[in-house]
């Protein structure tokens, strides 16, 4: 498996990462190292073996559905680099 | 007396604050001046005097009041991918420039309940993504140790290297760790101090930032062993707030450390012998061996077929796990968010934040597991990469069920290599450091690293165990016991004062 410069520009902004045109080439380098790195995994037999869900063996715990938290909104948007009358702010999604 | 108290041990600690000798505000102020000394080595990031001078002065009145926390008064570091409340915690990235959290995470409430006290927060890799902490945007941390007659600056390691060189330059008594590949046992092993990586599980993952979910477990960097047992006993214990944190006692680990180790099996893997490794680590492994056989143990060639295919099954699980983890860094709830240019949408938005906020081997490790989950690439190595990590453990447990009671293996495959001396390599050769240690996280074991002995050029080299899962306890002994007969008491010089 090889990846070309068009490969890489479709994971970048599958990623959500912008990557300048000029750079794509070396992206796709580095992809490619890695994957043939990871491509070993081909030789493995795993005919018949299940996919690792947990490490360890064990029931994901449940708890009661109820509200147990809350009531926090300025700490809750004490972080955000854009906060306003109580709201996130971000860039017009709707036309 | 003052500047001497910084290199004690957490157990000599607890002893001369339950004696008297000291105060925990003594002990304090001198970690806080040897702190000052040191930012030559980029260890701690954000320094935390106040918060320690606080802490210190209430550890003293519990202290006089009787206290039994073992950790009581004891000054430590905090890697910087734990969430400390309103301090900050930016995982090394630009990303979380100013994020300062609203909540503590579960390791370090619990710390601070026994009484242990902040003294800042330290250098690491960008988002544990690395073993150098050459990826940090805060620049390297730098080893303690450097070569004989050699002033080269060497990596302590990573992701936890400013973890490991606060440690080993004895600029806090003990440090907090967490390890997804080999992020505590590498460094501890590169600077010649003690790391333990618990059972997946031990310890809660919550308020520390995610980097691989399913490997990510947090963990003691200490000086001894004894100290291992002791900050681990604190550390871990169940937490409904992590979904996967175990619901199961927590032993006495310090007091299980016997010394009597007589009957047990170690197992040696011989996959573990791979061609390169130098000489020298061949023969601290054999050295090792040899003295737990004179310890009492038995020692028995084992085999973990799989192991070839642990590195490449960890760069495929890892970074898909971090492609979905990292996705909340949008420049939306907190940290950086890009200047925007007329015109500019939502996309743009995210898009822009990221290239900004990520650094170079974070943005290749995103964009890795965005492909490996993929249409079309999922079956071929998400779910094939899982598949064999289910052999990986396959392989640990019929070790373990033929009654293997530890595993000894070298800890890294070199000792600290210079700072910017894989610069040019690719990123593949970085990955391979952890070749020892990423196994131990697939099949979600404990592990430790014991530092053994030096190489020629007197850089520490560690030995690692491996144990049964929740059997801390037992591990700890027979690491006690290896580090009693391996007697390494070298130090680094204080050049960096």
């Amino acid at each position: 498996m090889s990846i070309d410069i068009e490969t890489a520009r479709r994971v970048a902004k599958l990623a959500r990462i912008r990557v300048e045109e000029q750079d794509l080439p070396a992206l796709a380098g580095e992809f490619n190292a890695i994957l043939g790195f990871i491509e070993q995994l081909g030789e493995v037999d795993v005919e018949g073996v299940e996919p690792m869900t947990s490490v360890t063996p064990m029931r994901l715990r449940r708890r009661v559905d109820e509200v147990t938290d809350g009531g926090c909104q300025a700490k809750v948007l004490a972080n955000a680099p854009d906060a306003r009358e109580g709201f996130f702010a971000v860039p017009k999604v709707v036309e | 007396m003052m500047s001497d108290l910084s290199s004690l041990t957490i157990a000599e600690a607890r002893d001369g604050l339950r004696a008297g000798s000291f105060t925990a505000t003594e002990l304090t102020a001198a970690c806080l001046a040897r702190i000052e000394a040191a930012d030559a080595l980029g260890a701690f990031v954000h320094k935390t005097p106040e918060i320690a001078l606080e802490q210190a002065a209430a550890a003293d009145a519990r202290i006089q009041g009787g206290a039994e926390n073992p950790m009581c008064g004891v000054p430590i570091g905090i890697k910087d991918l734990f969430c400390t409340q309103g301090v900050p915690s930016q995982a090394a990235s630009r990303i979380l420039e100013g994020f300062r959290p609203e909540y503590e995470s579960t390791v370090t409430t619990r710390l601070w309940q026994a009484g242990a006290v902040m003294l800042g927060k330290l250098n690491m890799d960008e988002f544990a993504m690395g073993s150098s902490t050459e990826t940090s945007v805060y620049g390297n941390a730098v080893n303690p140790w450097r070569r004989k007659d050699d002033a080269t600056p060497l990596t302590p390691g990573g992701s936890s290297g400013g973890s490991a060189a606060a440690v080993a330059a004895d600029l806090c008594l003990a440090a907090t760790g967490t390890d997804t590949g080999g992020s505590i046992r590498q460094p501890a092993a590169l600077t010649g101090i003690t790391g333990l990586k618990p059972t997946y599980g031990r310890c809660s993952r919550w308020g520390i930032v995610a980097f691989a979910s399913s490997l990510d477990q947090a963990g003691p960097m200490t000086k001894t062993v004894r100290d291992a047992a002791i900050m681990l006993g604190v550390m871990a214990g169940f937490d409904p707030k992590d979904s996967t944190s175990a619901d199961r006692a927590v032993p006495d680990f310090e007091a299980a450390l016997t010394g009597d180790i007589r009957g047990k099996t170690i197992g040696i893997p011989r996959e573990y012998r791979i061609d390169g490794t130098p000489a020298e680590i061949e023969k601290l492994w054999n050295d090792g061996a040899a003295m737990l056989r004179d310890a009492g143990a038995k020692i028995v060639d084992i085999s973990l077929p799989h192991t070839k295919y642990a590195l490449p099954a960890y760069y495929v699980i890892a970074p898909a796990e971090a492609s979905s983890n990292l996705a909340r860094y949008d420049g939306v709830r907190f940290g950086h968010r890009a200047k925007l240019a007329q015109g500019d949408g939502i996309t743009e938005m995210y898009e822009k934040t990221r290239a900004e906020g990520f650094g170079a081997e974070v943005q290749r490790r995103i964009m890795i597991g965005t492909y490996v989950l993929s249409a079309g690439f999922y079956d071929a190595y998400y779910n094939r990469a899982r598949r064999v990590r289910t052999l990986i453990k396959r392989d640990f447990d019929l070790a373990f069920e033929a009654g293997v009671d530890a595993i000894l293996t070298p800890a890294t495959p070199s000792a600290a290599f210079g700072l910017g001396e894989m610069a040019d390599a690719d990123p593949v050769q970085m990955y391979l450091n952890d070749v020892f240690t990423v196994t131990v996280n697939l099949a979600g074991l404990p592990g430790v690293s014991v530092p053994a002995g030096l190489d020629a050029q007197g850089l520490p080299l560690g030995l690692q165990l491996i144990g049964r899962p929740w059997e801390e306890a037992d591990l700890l002994n027979i690491a006690h016991s290896l580090e009693t007969a391996a007697a390494f008491t070298a130090r680094p010089t204080d050049w960096w004062i």
